[in-house]
């Protein structure tokens, strides 16, 4: 049975979204969101986030002291295997 | 440390070739994956290939030019310094395990990257983030799942996303959903590696994705619904 996608409720397309996402589908062009500001909108606010997501967490430096820590541990690990 | 056969003053951690910010390329760019450094810039080629060699000097300065990114990735991932310090020690010991083995298929940055990734991954499952079962994992409960839309926009966030609070709400998501955005979203990475890394469906990479961002929509929301209450 096949439904008309201009007749799905707003409830019933969201919740087949991560699906048609998942399939690849251009979700864009879709009857429903052609036809539905509401569900446009919604699409364009994830969009907006995930442009801002490229702005999000700046780069930052290690504590100074972490190179300690990572040079002890690899003469640990070679003390080790001359041990061997 | 006596008889340390590695170098305890750090070179200059400035990189030589310049070390990229993480800050993503212009809104209207597409996300393009971990960007190389180094690897054509024939000083750190140079240092790499001591390093490879068994140069303790040379690989303190890979990490001098590494460390920032491997570190910011890490914390990233986890959301916590304490994990993040543990996980990029963890990444620069497995490098140093196994940098005889790279063998330029790909950018040295990328490699090291992917590495890095790999060891957060792996700690996860240590935790018992089981990636075989990904999609139970990172489907949530109905009752934590991402609300849907079904009123009036009201609201609506185009233009106004304040990079603070959506770091928060990054932080705050579910680990998979986290790392499904941040992997993605965040580093750059295309679904068919995100699969590859997570072992899941590219299909299952692209919905959770959808998830992940409708949970950051809704957290969103919330938080302005808070503030303009009377």
């Amino acid at each position: 049975m096949t439904e008309d996608p201009k007749s799905l409720s707003c409830a019933d397309f969201q919740a087949q979204l991560p699906d048609l996402i998942g399939a690849g589908e251009n979700v864009a062009i879709h009857p429903h969101v052609l036809s539905c500001e509401l569900c446009r909108a919604l699409l364009a606010d994830l969009e907006t986030i995930a442009e801002a997501a490229r702005q999000l967490f700046p780069s930052v430096e290690p504590p100074e002291d972490l190179w300690e820590h990572i040079e002890s541990a690899l003469q640990h690990e070679e003390d080790r295997s001359d041990l061997k | 440390m006596p008889n340390s056969r590695f170098p305890t003053q750090l070179p200059d951690s400035t990189p030589a070739g310049g070390e990229e910010e993480m800050i993503s390329p212009a809104p209207t760019a597409p996300v393009t994956p971990p960007a190389p450094v180094g690897s054509s810039n024939s000083a750190d080629g140079d240092i790499l290939a001591r390093a490879q060699a068994g140069d303790h000097h040379a690989f303190a300065q890979l990490y001098s030019l590494h460390k920032r990114r491997i570190y910011s990735l890490c914390l990233r991932m986890v959301g916590n310094v304490a994990e993040a310090e543990d996980l990029t020690q963890e990444a620069f010991l497995q490098l140093h395990r196994k940098i005889a083995t790279f063998r330029g298929d790909s950018a040295f940055s990328t490699w090291l990257h992917r590495l890095a990734v790999n060891v957060v991954l792996m700690q996860l499952r240590k935790k018992g983030l089981s990636l075989i079962s990904l999609d139970e994992a990172m489907d949530p409960t109905p009752d934590e799942g991402p609300g849907r839309s079904f009123g009036a926009p009201d609201l609506t966030l185009t233009g106004a996303i304040d990079r603070l609070a959506l770091e928060r709400a990054v932080n705050d998501l579910p680990t998979g959903y986290r790392l499904i955005f941040i992997l993605h979203d965040v580093e750059g990475y295309e679904h068919n590696e995100i699969a590859s890394m997570l072992d899941c469906s590219i299909g299952n990479s692209k919905s959770q994705l959808h998830k992940a961002r409708l949970k950051l929509r809704d957290a969103l929301r919330a938080q302005a619904s808070e503030e303009t209450r009377p």
